[in-house]
């Protein structure tokens, strides 16, 4: 009994770990349309930066988010504005795809230039300490990733509804030429939101950095799992995101144990592929009413 | 106010528009008629930025605004209300309207306009925290000129805005639009309704594939042999 729930705090645990990657991923495919294959690599920079000032600073990797989630904000804005819009006319939307794909590839070389194929170890600062919950053996650095996972969720919610800003980005998603005609500069709303789903998972990265090491290639592995996450939670849906990552990171734990550690990734593929061919639209999606064709 | 000079535009190589030219001035009713497919949509369009002219210009209130993108017109105080209502289905018809409140001139003003646009549609004020998508026909077309009002417009544009409703509803809209222009608010209207709208409008123009053919006032377009024929089936 104490090993099953010592792995499903495991797997919510690293559901959390996903789920900070994953929000940022669904809130540029919901808003922009675009999946952003250059998550990952978005992931690995942040991770990066956050070795770099924490060492060069000496300072807490978390603090390090401060400087992290905006240099990614920008990083994702330019992305947007020099890369995706000036294709988005472009018939062929997989035209997009390949960039984003690209870019994943470019940065992944850029960091293997830079810091070579040996890994970076973020200082831990006191985070992969381990506290007691009940009968059940949890790090603090996953403690502190998982909370601010759900805060994340509820700030982008919150955003999302209350602001004015966060309207002109729902309804620009919802109907793009519409929202022209309100004013709403749409060119300026998709630079906005790819830059923020950008900054979510530059924040992650600072909480992420002092846990795993970091390597040019850390990237790929999990963004293919925020990926399934953002499947699984219906394309587009932050929550959606954040309950799918739960699910996955859960899945994860459990069949590393009592599957085999070698299956976990077979397993995990497998119920994407299952989701994908018996609910498209995710286990919390909705139907998706909208289009970036502005007709 | 608002002056369309000879203006050509389309879409990719096709040209649609061809030389049009009209004008508008403060506080009147004016009404483009034309058939379906005569490019009266493309021509609204063309005025609201979400279509460039390729030739001609456009100027509003003595200002050059050929160039401008959409959400710049708003701006400058010319709203379109978008044939098929265009809402944003997933949001309450409270977010929509707020959103036509968007624009610079209107945010300060937001909760001031939303009281008054209510009293003039007190069957929205139920329908509030409701998703637009639930609405039916006529309270969407109701939510979409609404939000168009939201905006605090100096020219309100309507494209088709009877288009599919049932009769009440029809003549609801055009008592709606009436009470807007007796606000003192500019309406330029576009319409496949020609009696209805020649009945609201000071004056009329028609359009035909792409081409201006007859202006008047709109109680002289209503006797006119061509329009009678053309239009109105008489
Ligand atoms: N987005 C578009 N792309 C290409 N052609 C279009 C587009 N929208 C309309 N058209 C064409 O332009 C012509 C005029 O259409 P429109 O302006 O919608 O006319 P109306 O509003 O008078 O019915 C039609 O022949 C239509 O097929
Ligand atoms: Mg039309």
């Amino acid at each position: 009994m104490d090993t099953f729930l010592q792995i499903v705090a495991n797997g919510l645990m690293l559901g959390g770990l996903f789920a900070i990657v994953a929000v940022g991923l669904t809130l540029i495919f919901g808003i922009v349309k675009v999946i952003n294959f250059a998550h990952g690599e978005f992931l690995m920079v942040g991770m990066y930066l956050t070795f770099l000032l924490s060492t060069g600073l000496d300072v807490h990797p978390y603090l390090t988010a401060a400087a992290v989630a905006p240099a990614l904000f920008v990083l994702g804005a330019l992305t947007q504005r020099l890369l995706i819009q000036p294709l988005m006319s472009a018939r062929d939307e997989h035209v997009q795809i390949f960039a984003t794909v690209g870019l994943s590839t470019a940065l992944m070389n850029l960091a293997l230039l830079v810091f070579g194929a040996d890994i970076a170890n973020t200082p831990a600062h006191g985070v992969r300490s381990q506290v007691m919950l009940g009968e059940v053996r949890i790090l603090t650095g996953q403690l502190w990733v998982f909370g601010a996972a759900i805060l994340l969720v509820i700030a982008l919610q919150l955003f999302m509804k209350k602001t004015r800003t966060g309207r002109a980005i729902r309804a620009t998603a919802q109907n793009r030429a519409a929202a022209r005609l309100m004013g709403i500069n749409d060119k300026f709303i998709y630079v906005l939101t790819f830059g923020l789903g950008a900054a979510c998972v530059g924040l992650g990265s600072s909480l992420i950095a002092p846990l795993y090491p970091t390597s040019p290639t850390i990237g790929t592995y999990f963004v293919l799992i925020a990926f399934v996450c953002v499947v699984l939670g219906g394309l587009g849906s932050i929550p959606g995101a954040f309950f799918g990552a739960l699910v996955i990171g859960l899945v994860d734990a459990l069949s590393g144990f009592y599957i085999g550690s070698d299956l976990r990734e077979a397993v995990v593929f497998t119920i994407f592929l299952l989701i994908l061919i018996l609910k498209p639209s995710g286990l919390f999606g909705t139907r998706m009413t909208q289009s970036h064709v502005s007709p | 106010m608002l002056e369309v000079k000879n203006v050509d535009a389309g879409y990719g190589s096709t040209v649609i528009l061809q030389d049009i030219s009209l004008h508008v001035e403060p506080g009147e009713v004016v009404t483009i008629v034309g058939a379906n497919g005569a490019g009266k949509t493309t021509l609204l369009r063309t005025i609201s930025g979400l279509v460039k002219p390729r030739t001609g210009a456009i100027t509003f209130e003595g200002k050059d605004i050929t160039k401008l993108e959409a959400h710049d017109t708003v701006d400058r105080g010319i709203t379109l209300i978008p044939e098929g209502r265009q809402l944003f289905p997933d949001m309450t018809v409270r977010d929509n309207l707020l959103m036509g409140a968007y624009c610079r001139h209107a945010r300060d003003y937001q909760d001031d306009t939303l009281h008054e646009v209510l009293e003039l549609f007190p069957r929205l004020r139920e329908r509030l925290d409701q998703h637009a998508s639930s609405l039916s026909g006529g309270e969407q077309q109701m939510v979409a000129i609404a939000r168009g009002m939201m905006a605090r417009p100096k020219i309100l544009m309507f494209d088709e805005p009877s288009l599919g409703l049932a009769p009440i509803i029809v003549s609801q809209v055009f008592e709606v639009i009436a009470q807007v222009a007796a606000t003192g608010t500019t309406v330029l209207i576009v319409e496949q309704n020609v009696f209805h709208t020649l009945k609201a409008a000071d004056r009329g123009y028609v359009l035909e594939n792409g081409r201006m053919v007859l202006t008047d006032d709109a109680d002289a377009l209503l006797q006119n042999d061509h329009v009678r024929q053309a239009y109105l089936g008489i």
